[in-house]
């Protein structure tokens, strides 16, 4: 449930779920964010410009000439969360290279984690993972959890350009850059797979908050060869 | 008969298609993007008796040199904008903003630069002729939606012109002057605690400046460190324009219509919707000082706000 609702400037609502990321946080934060944008769709709420969940925070932004932070914190507080209704969450798997041109990281992850390659791959793919959220870029899943023995900090000094289809874990969550984009992660592989697509207009991000993720390994044969 | 357009001859610094805004998809990661500074692309469209919305060209610092091909069509420039109209006979004409101007087969548009401001506007009667992506027309050059591929414009483009009756079009005008004031008000941020006593009084207290590192997603700011007691990352969470983020290096950055959708920065404070669009006129070295508001006075200060846009507008129809 929400332990905190408090305004994010004047056009937005910061509804609070706890301090803790885990998937029953976040299961929650996705349940709220399901039925707003449900009530909008329907008319039922105005003004709502967009829905922003995150790990354990939901954020309600809005048009200042159409209503405003009390009058929606009033709806939020009252909203009936049903939580048998969930939408259906897919199953998705991501095929990844790991060769040494795809996982730029693994020098400074072996030294890290004291532990080969083939050790932190295991650990990687042996391990279904749950989407917190998406976006900073357009598609991109934030995953979690990371096991435990193959957590790493941010590098130390971001890349300029990370490639388009990198696959990266930090901390407890691992993500893939749907675009080249600047960023710290620790790149352990590529996808050949298409992760955002804009000329899907109707459901153009392959995996949304809620949705469960498996990576397997292909070989560099695999990957030129990989077609949808 | 053939379809009336700009050819581009010169495509300025950083020429696009932006409207109110690209809303209902943060969720994935995709941004609002849309005018930096709404009320004048609203005064574009006021001026040639187009719908609030319709698509304008949004240009920064030096703007497009536009040659007009098959057609005659009514325009006007908004902003703080020098710029010439290059008619058929060859005479050069000195275009003044907020009022309209009919343009002939052949004749030029030269949008010089912005006089100590970023960005302008110019909105044709009718409307461009373009595809709308998730509801809305805006270019954002990050994520690469939008008209002309999501990419600003280039030499020889075209950007065509929906076809339009000017003939019953009147001379419009608003009698508007911008007024940039260095003080930007804010309300607290949701991380404001994590930030020292000392920290506070100076975001408030000193002075800071806007940096060369400013672009349509955010607005670096240059001044004093503001000193983190908590952390200096948090859980990446929702972003909104207008957050000013404070990431470990202690210099605030300030989120415009491109920003990222989540990131992890405390936040020390959000500027108020009614300051966001002079906001993104400042040019660098500009210094600027925060004042508090508080929530109540904020969604006052943006009424009269809205309510000052209307009269403008009301008073061009």
């Amino acid at each position: 449930m929400i332990k905190n609702i408090s305004n994010l400037g004047d056009a937005a609502v910061y509804c609070d779920f706890g301090s803790e990321v885990n998937e029953i946080v976040n299961s929650n934060v996705i349940n709220y964010f399901n039925h707003l944008t449900d009530f909008a769709k329907k008319g039922k709420i105005k003004g709502i410009n967009n829905l922003t969940p995150s790990y354990n925070k939901l954020i309600v932004s809005f048009d200042l000439s159409i209503t405003n932070f009390l009058k929606l914190k009033e709806i939020i507080l009252n909203l009936n969360i049903d939580k048998n209704i969930k939408k259906e969450n897919k199953k998705i798997k991501i095929p990844v290279c790991c060769d040494d041109e795809y996982g730029l990281d693994f020098d400074r992850l072996n030294h890290k984690l004291n532990l080969s390659k083939e050790e932190i791959l295991k650990l990687y793919f042996n391990k279904e993972y749950f989407c917190y959220m998406t976006g900073f870029i357009a598609g991109m899943p934030f995953l979690g959890d990371v096991n435990e023995k193959i957590r790493s900090d941010r590098l130390e000094t971001p890349r300029v350009k990370v490639p388009e289809g990198s696959v990266g874990i930090v901390e407890q969550f691992a993500n893939i850059y749907t675009f080249e984009s600047p960023g710290g992660w620790n790149i352990i592989g590529n996808t050949p797979r298409k992760i955002f697509k804009k000329s899907n207009l109707q459901d153009p991000a392959l995996i949304k908050p809620g949705d469960k993720v498996t990576f397997f390994q292909i070989s560099k044969h695999d990957y030129f060869k990989f077609n949808e | 008969m053939s379809k009336t357009y700009f050819e581009i001859l010169r495509p300025g610094i950083n020429t696009t298609i932006q409207d109110s805004g690209r809303n209902h998809l943060y969720h994935i990661g995709i941004t609002i993007s849309g005018a930096m500074d709404q009320r004048n692309y609203k005064f574009a469209n006021s001026v040639v008796n187009n719908k609030l919305n319709e698509a304008a060209i949004e240009f920064a610092y030096q703007g497009p040199l536009l040659k007009l091909r098959n057609g005659t069509i009514n325009f006007a420039i908004t902003g703080d904008i020098f710029f010439n109209i290059i008619r058929n006979n060859s005479q050069t004409e000195e275009g003044k903003c907020y009022q309209n101007y009919n343009l002939h087969d052949g004749e030029q548009i030269d949008i010089i630069s912005t006089k100590n401001s970023v960005y302008g506007y110019l909105s044709v009667s009718g409307g461009f002729e373009l595809n709308e992506t998730w509801k809305s027309y805006s270019i954002n050059t990050k994520a690469q939606i939008g008209p002309n591929n999501g990419k600003k414009y280039s030499i020889n483009e075209k950007i065509f012109i929906k076809e339009s009756n000017i003939k019953n079009i009147k001379n419009n005008q608003i009698n508007y002057k911008n007024l940039f004031n260095n003080i930007v008000r804010v309300v607290k941020g949701t991380n404001f605690d994590y930030f020292s006593n000392e920290a506070k009084n100076i975001f408030f207290k000193e002075k800071y400046t806007v940096s060369r590192l400013v672009d349509r997603m955010g607005m670096r700011l240059d001044g004093p460190n503001l000193e983190n007691i908590i952390n200096t990352n948090i859980k990446s969470e929702g972003l909104v324009r207008g957050v000013i983020q404070v990431p470990a290096d202690g210099k605030p950055i300030i989120l415009l219509s491109d920003h990222g959708t989540i990131g992890g920065y405390p936040k020390i404070a959000i500027v108020i919707s009614a300051d966001l669009d002079k906001l993104g006129q400042l040019i660098p070295d500009t210094d600027i000082n925060f004042k508090e508001v508080s929530l109540e006075e904020a969604e006052n200060i943006f009424k009269a706000y809205n309510e000052e846009t209307n009269k403008y507008i009301n008073e061009s129809n």
